[in-house]
């Protein structure tokens, strides 16, 4: 469920990006204010076992589909809030740069989707709670299920979100969710069957490894008030730095204006969302979609035609593109052939 | 070579191309990280509906490659075989929006598969945009850069650490894997009771294996810094880099090249 750069627009990308880099500071500093040596090559092998691990499939009986680990909920365990969310931080670097995954103006909403909700939200408020203190083997289990279950629907509503906030994508909220969460419920019983398995092997096994967790958990205790006015003061500084950015770009907003309000856009058309109107008229082959909106709700014919109906746009834009993309490819091939032979 | 064996192999190929000598390799790497950035933020910012007037952005990949003499035909089936959650969500444009916007001989083309092409056609240049960076930087040297743009310390040294295991570690997973199939008559997947016992253990040697990691540093004397010889300079040379791609990706947001060009050629014949 990596959310891609294709389906953001850039005022929910940079929202995100401001939210993770702020957790990513704090996480940080109190990794560093541990000052335990041990945790750096522990936090960078462990990080590297979830990337292994998560290659490794097995078969779920009577679906036809497969498995495998998901990360976010074992790492907390095994490494506390802080520094599991690092850990996922980086996870989710490489695999954006190596795989694109997502890429890299999602990668804000990602690591925000699959480390925040398990290591900030999931681990302290579920997992902590049923199998903090002294652990059985049942609490462990229970415990890992539910709070990887919760992590993962958090995880696919933030997704839900971002997209339609974006706008980039044509799925109604409602219907959005309604995919989401129940695919997401199954990959999180999945998820959280594998995370307690692993959790409950190793302690059977290796019992000093959990307590030395707890013991780790000097750097676990998460202050989550203190994240919270974190991440609204974050909102609040995104919001109001982006919000210019996001005026004079009003395509997501636009959208989730039309959507809550009715309206296509606000009345005011002065200042900034004049000449933004300007802009977004130049630039858009189609301009202002909203209309084709408000259009088909009275019904399909009535109303002024939509401007782009006109054939001649749409011919001269095939050609132009045509040629574009040809010349783009001429360029390319062009400078490939002048290095070889330089 | 399973399918684990070719991941990190995949790694491996791009630092290998990282490797190469050539201008875009030698420039600073903060150049060239936020070049892409800025490319990205530009290709997203378009209106959904945004076809026509995102073909020109393919020049950055198009001349990216070519001057950094990276293969063509490699980034093009890594952007292919990506993730294909783009593409799963966009499929749905065209079903929830049906309206006919335009007419090419006859021919409707409703709204959701405009959106559904502009989709696409930012996933194709957003990816290519990351896979650039990493093929022409390689990875510790964006580490590198990310320190120097002030990405908190432990962050980077936890960035570098990672890379370094991450071709341990799934050699590591690949040996066993391999080791459980030559050893089982079913050739199919794993199942959930052999699952777990594999991924507990490589845990416990992972976990073995940070000790020993961690006591070889200490020997060292290791005190959670890694030192970075290389050092990074703004030059003339950067400085233009950022400016002229930031020129004209603003250039082209603003204006819609296929159209003009486009409305020129028809003009010409008409």
């Amino acid at each position: 469920m990596h959310m891609a750069d294709a389906l953001i627009s850039p005022a929910v990308g940079g929202t995100m990006w401001t939210a993770t880099a702020g957790l990513i500071a704090y996480s940080a500093r109190k990794v560093k204010a541990a000052a335990d040596d041990r945790a750096v090559p522990l936090m960078g092998v462990l990080g590297a076992f979830i990337f292994a691990a998560q290659m490794i499939n097995f078969s779920i009986p009577a679906t036809g589909s497969s498995g495998h680990l998901g990360g976010g909920m074992i790492l907390a365990i095994l490494l506390g809030p802080y520094a599991a969310f690092l850990v996922m931080a980086s996870v989710l670097v490489v695999q954006a740069l190596f795989f694109a995954d997502g890429g890299l103006l999602a990668l804000g909403c990602n690591i925000f989707n699959l480390g925040f909700f398990p290591c900030f939200l999931a681990y302290p408020l579920i997992y902590k709670k049923i199998a903090g203190g002294a652990p059985t083997q049942r609490s462990v289990m229970a415990g890992s299920l539910i709070a990887a279950i919760a992590a993962l629907q958090l995880g696919a509503f933030g997704v839900a979100l971002e997209t339609v906030f974006s706008g980039i994508s044509d799925l109604p909220f409602r219907t959005f969710v309604l995919l989401m969460q129940p695919i997401h419920l199954a990959i999180g019983v999945v998820e959280g069957l594998v995370t307690a398995a692993v959790v409950t092997f190793v302690w059977k096994a290796r019992p000093e490894i959990l307590n030395a967790a707890e013991g780790f958990g000097r750097i676990g205790s998460v202050d989550m008030k203190k994240v919270l006015w974190g991440l609204a003061a974050v909102a609040v500084i995104a919001g109001g730095a982006l919000s210019w950015f996001a005026s004079s770009n009003p395509d997501g907003l636009e959208w989730a204006m039309f959507k809550t309000s009715g309206k296509e856009e606000l009345e005011s058309r002065d200042g900034v969302h004049a000449t933004a109107a300007v802009v977004q008229e130049r630039t858009a082959l189609l301009p202002d979609y909203g209309f084709r909106k408000s259009e088909a709700a009275p019904g399909a014919d009535a109303g002024q035609p939509w401007p782009a109906v006109d054939p001649g746009t749409s011919v001269s834009g095939l050609v132009g593109g045509a040629l574009t993309l040809l010349l783009a490819v001429l360029i390319g091939l062009g400078l490939r052939r002048r290095k070889s032979a330089a | 070579m399973n399918n684990i064996g070719r991941n990190s192999f995949d790694i491996g190929y791009m630092d290998t191309l990282a490797g190469g000598d050539s201008y875009l390799h030698r420039l600073d790497p903060r150049a060239k990280l936020i070049t892409a950035f800025l490319f990205i933020v530009a290709v997203v910012s378009f209106g959904r509906y945004a076809v026509f007037a995102l073909i020109p952005f393919l020049v950055y990949p198009a001349v990216m490659i070519s001057l950094g003499g990276l293969p063509y035909g490699y980034l093009l089936k890594k952007v292919l075989v990506v993730s294909p959650f783009a593409i799963v969500i966009g499929i749905f444009n065209p079903l929830m929006d049906r309206e006919i916007v335009m007419q090419i001989g006859g021919i409707g083309i409703s709204g959701g598969w405009i959106s559904f092409a502009s989709i696409l056609l930012r996933f194709v240049l957003t990816v290519s945009a990351a896979l650039i960076v990493i093929a022409l930087t390689g990875f510790n040297t964006v580490c590198l850069a990310l320190t120097k743009l002030g990405v908190p310390r432990p962050f980077v040294v936890q960035l570098m650490f990672f890379y370094r295991y991450l071709f341990v570690l799934t050699d590591e997973a690949e040996r066993m894997v391999r080791a459980r199939s030559l050893r089982t008559f079913d050739a199919g997947a794993m199942r959930f009771k052999t699952f777990v016992p594999l991924i507990g253990h490589l845990l416990l040697r992972t976990l073995d294996r940070a000790e020993r990691i961690y006591l070889a540093m200490r020997c060292r004397g290791f005190d959670g810094r890694i030192p970075m010889i290389r050092s990074l300079r703004i030059h003339f040379r950067e400085v233009a880099f950022v400016t002229g791609w930031a020129v004209l990706f603003t250039v082209l947001r603003c204006y819609n090249i296929p159209l003009l060009l486009g409305s020129l050629v028809t003009e010409a014949f008409r």
